[in-house]
This record gives C-alpha cells, sequence and structure tokens, in this order.
C-alpha cells in the first residue's frame, strides 16, 4: 500500500499486468511472446488523461498562464475534460467545456459531478456548428485559458517524464509499446522515451476507424492532423474498425477479466497483430499497451451484449475513442 | 483476383457513388493510376503535385497506414484491402474545436499586434 498527499499525487504509477490467457501460445522451443496491459483505468478519475492534464495545468502555473480563479476552457466531450474538471478542482480554477449536446448523459454528469460548466453546442449543426460554437466563446472571452492538448508539449511530457519510465521499469524486456492516437499525447511522449532507452523498440499506433457517418463530414482538404504528431516517433500505425474494437473490448473482460472502453479494444486488436506477427516469425516479444479507460462510461451504448452486429449498429455515428 | 478500395463517402463522386471499387497494381501508386484510368480526378485529390501523399489523406492496406510501409511504394498483392479515409484525430469534436479557436486567436493576435483582440468575432 502507498500513501498519497493528495489525489493529484496519486495519478500515474499504474500497474502492469500479464495476459496469460489472450496472449498467442508459441510452438515448442520458440520464444516467449507475451501480452501487458498498462492499467490507466487506475488513475485518479479513471483515465490516462489524468496524466496529461495534470501535467498541462503544471506547465500553465509555471509559465504564469494560469492564476487563482481563473477559467479554463476545453472543447472535449471526454476523459480529458472529466480530468481537468478534476485537476482544476482541486487546483482552484473554473472549468468551462464545450461539447456538441447529443453527449452521452455520463459524460454530462461526470463533468457536472466534479465541478466543470457545460456550453452545449446544437446537435444538428454537426462538428461545424460545434466548432463555430467554441469559437465564438474563446472570441467572447478572451482572458479564458486554452490549454489545447492537441498541440499543448506538457501532454507529451507527461508521457515522457511518468508513463514510459513506469513501462521500463516493470518490463525492461519491452519489445513493443501500443496505444491509442488521439491527440498522440501518449504515443509521442511514452515512445520517446522508449526508443532513447530501448534498441529496436517498435512504436505502434492503433487509431480508430469510425463509421461512414463521422467521415462523411470530413472535406479531405480540411483534415486534422495534431500538432504533437511526429511521424518518426512511430513504427507502425494500424486503423482499427467499430466491429474490431468491440471483439477486442469483449474479449478482453470475458478473457482476462479486464473491464475497458472501446478505444482500449482497438488497441488490444493492434496488440495482437504484432504479437502473432512475432509468433510466425520466431521472435520474443513483450507487447505492452495501454488500457485508457474502464467501460463504465459505455455501458449505455448498449454495445457490450447482443451480436457484434447489433453493437456497430449502436456506435455508428459514435465517437468511441 | 483484385484489389478491393473503399472510398470515403466525400470521395464518391468520383465513383458513381461506390462504396467500394477494384483495381489493380503492384504499388499503391500503379493502383490509384488504375483507378483513375476508370474513375477520373480520383488520383488528384490524393495525391499532390509534388507526388506524395496528401497530407489530410490516411490510406492504409489491410488496416495498416501505407505511410509506414513505404507510401505510394508500398506492395500490394491480390486479395489485399485499401481502406481510403479523410485524417480524422480521435475525439475528432474536441479537435476540431480546439484548432478552430487557436487558429482564430492567431489570427486576432496577428491583427492586434500581438495585443489580445477583445472583439467579437461572429462565428461563421
Amino acid at each position: 500500500m502507498t500513501r498519497y498527499d493528495s489525489l493529484l499525487d496519486a495519478s500515474g504509477g499504474t500497474p502492469l499486468v500479464g495476459l496469460p490467457r489472450l496472449s498467442p501460445t508459441v510452438p515448442d522451443g520458440a520464444p516467449p511472446v507475451r501480452l501487458w496491459a498498462k492499467l490507466e483505468d487506475r488513475n485518479p478519475t479513471g483515465s490516462i488523461k489524468d496524466r496529461a492534464a495534470l501535467f498541462m495545468v503544471r506547465a500553465a502555473e509555471e509559465a504564469g498562464r494560469l492564476r487563482p480563479g481563473d477559467t479554463i476552457l476545453e472543447p472535449t466531450s471526454g476523459n480529458t475534460g472529466i480530468s481537468l474538471a478534476m485537476v482544476a478542482k482541486l487546483r482552484g480554477y473554473r472549468l468551462v467545456c464545450v461539447m456538441p449536446e447529443n453527449v452521452s448523459t455520463e459524460r454530462v454528469q461526470l463533468l457536472r459531478m466534479y465541478g466543470a460548466e457545460i456550453i452545449f453546442s446544437p446537435a444538428a449543426g454537426g462538428s461545424n456548428q460545434a466548432v463555430a460554437t467554441a469559437k465564438q466563446i474563446a472570441a467572447e472571452h478572451p482572458d479564458w485559458v486554452m490549454l489545447y492538448q492537441y498541440g499543448n508539449d506538457a501532454n507529451a511530457r507527461a508521457h515522457y517524464e511518468t508513463t514510459g519510465p513506469e513501462l521500463l521499469h516493470d518490463l525492461p524486456t519491452i519489445t513493443h509499446f501500443v496505444a491509442g492516437l488521439g491527440t498522440t499525447g501518449t504515443l509521442m511522449g511514452t515512445g520517446r522515451y522508449l526508443r532513447e532507452k530501448v534498441d529496436g523498440i517498435q512504436v505502434v499506433a492503433a487509431e480508430p476507424r469510425y463509421g461512414e457517418l463521422v467521415y462523411g463530414l470530413r472535406n479531405i482538404d480540411e483534415g486534422y492532423v495534431p500538432e504533437l504528431y511526429d511521424a518518426t516517433v512511430l513504427s507502425r500505425r494500424f486503423s482499427v474498425g467499430t466491429r474490431d474494437a468491440v471483439l477486442r473490448t469483449r474479449q478482453l473482460v470475458e478473457v482476462e477479466g479486464i473491464f475497458a472502453g472501446f478505444s482500449t479494444g482497438a488497441i488490444l486488436h493492434a496488440a495482437l497483430a504484432v504479437a502473432h506477427e512475432a509468433v510466425r516469425e520466431g521472435r520474443r516479444a513483450d507487447v505492452a499497451f495501454v488500457v485508457c479507460d474502464g467501460g463504465w462510461k459505455y455501458l449505455s451504448t448498449g454495445a457490450y451484449g447482443g451480436t457484434l452486429a447489433d453493437a456497430e449498429d449502436a456506435l455508428e455515428g459514435q465517437l468511441w475513442a | 483476383m483484385a484489389i478491393e478500395v473503399r472510398i470515403p463517402t466525400i470521395l464518391r463522386s468520383y465513383t458513381g457513388g461506390a462504396k467500394v471499387v477494384e483495381g489493380t497494381g503492384d504499388t499503391l501508386g500503379d493502383l490509384l493510376t488504375d483507378l483513375d484510368s476508370r474513375h477520373g480526378g480520383l488520383k488528384g485529390r490524393l495525391v499532390t503535385d509534388a507526388g506524395a501523399l496528401h497530407r489530410f489523406v490516411n490510406v492504409y492496406v489491410n488496416d495498416e497506414d501505407v505511410r509506414f510501409l513505404g507510401a505510394l511504394d508500398a506492395k500490394l498483392n491480390d486479395g489485399d484491402s485499401v481502406t481510403i479515409l479523410p485524417a480524422v484525430a480521435g475525439g475528432a469534436f474536441g479537435f476540431a474545436a480546439a484548432a478552430a479557436i487557436s487558429q482564430h486567436r492567431a489570427a486576432t493576435a496577428a491583427v492586434a499586434g500581438g495585443v489580445r483582440g477583445t472583439s467579437s468575432v461572429a462565428a461563421r
């Protein structure tokens, strides 16, 4: 057991657990291929985003950008908002989240519980409307501080300074690191650290491939690549569809007892791909992957039960990672 | 056998509305040239004048990003599945909104000569 001065101090230091049942079997005499899960749902608000939120707030404080009583503005419907709400509460800031009004009720309840204020943008206008709303709010409140996780170095640094060293300490024989590609902070920070310390390390990205409704809105000339993203840190990048993500999420809880969200299923899918490749090539592999969060927030999707086709339908049009 | 290519909604005007088309080629570049012979203009939307993949287009061969497999030189085999998608960051809403605010602020700061603007700008 470990004692901490406050909840903020208890972020990180998450367990790395082996997956003896999901790891592929290797032929007799062949080198072992093992899967390891880094349980980031054990962070204070239940997701890996606590690390980035804490580092971004501290960096803004040190730079003099945040002073007690200031307001932080974050356009998010996801885990970052929940993490920031907790950090803001404990450090004495106000948090305003902008999000589309069609996000799940768990998200809204959690954010309000942690003390965040929410401004909804109309669902009917889609993401264009959400962007316009966020822009308008920022223009009306130039004194509000936006941490901008997609371009904030402290996001990647959180993983360079904590996630990376923790992994190397717990698994010095690591050969592959697999994580989700969103803001890219986890992969950039952890990836850079591991590349410096481990010869031949493979840094593998798993990117969610959503239903067509999500991409239907996107124009190829107006795409988005986060400023933090540096392709040279990655070795490979997989696109994982909704069906595979759901299948693996269910497998993880059924076979190994780990109840995770769907982005973790997508990551496990990529981790299994590289693990099976190592088996085929007769190479030793210790594949560590990230469990981003628990499944609690996604239960209302209904995608944990029923057929895979039903689950896929339930998640169609949703940003499930 | 041929190579199956999944076309995103935004580019289906080039394929007569088809979600999936078939093509052939030893490399991704060859495949796109082959597709362009039947779906004129498609290649131009994916490849820049300089001959590289467009920055905001992601192409996957059997679910793996071709930029890590040699990009347009990525080797293809019969039976492969190719997926074309616009680049969308995870948590796409947050990123889109955040990027818009950040660009807006940079523009405002530039107009105000480095001082944060205070005027309300109507959202488009």
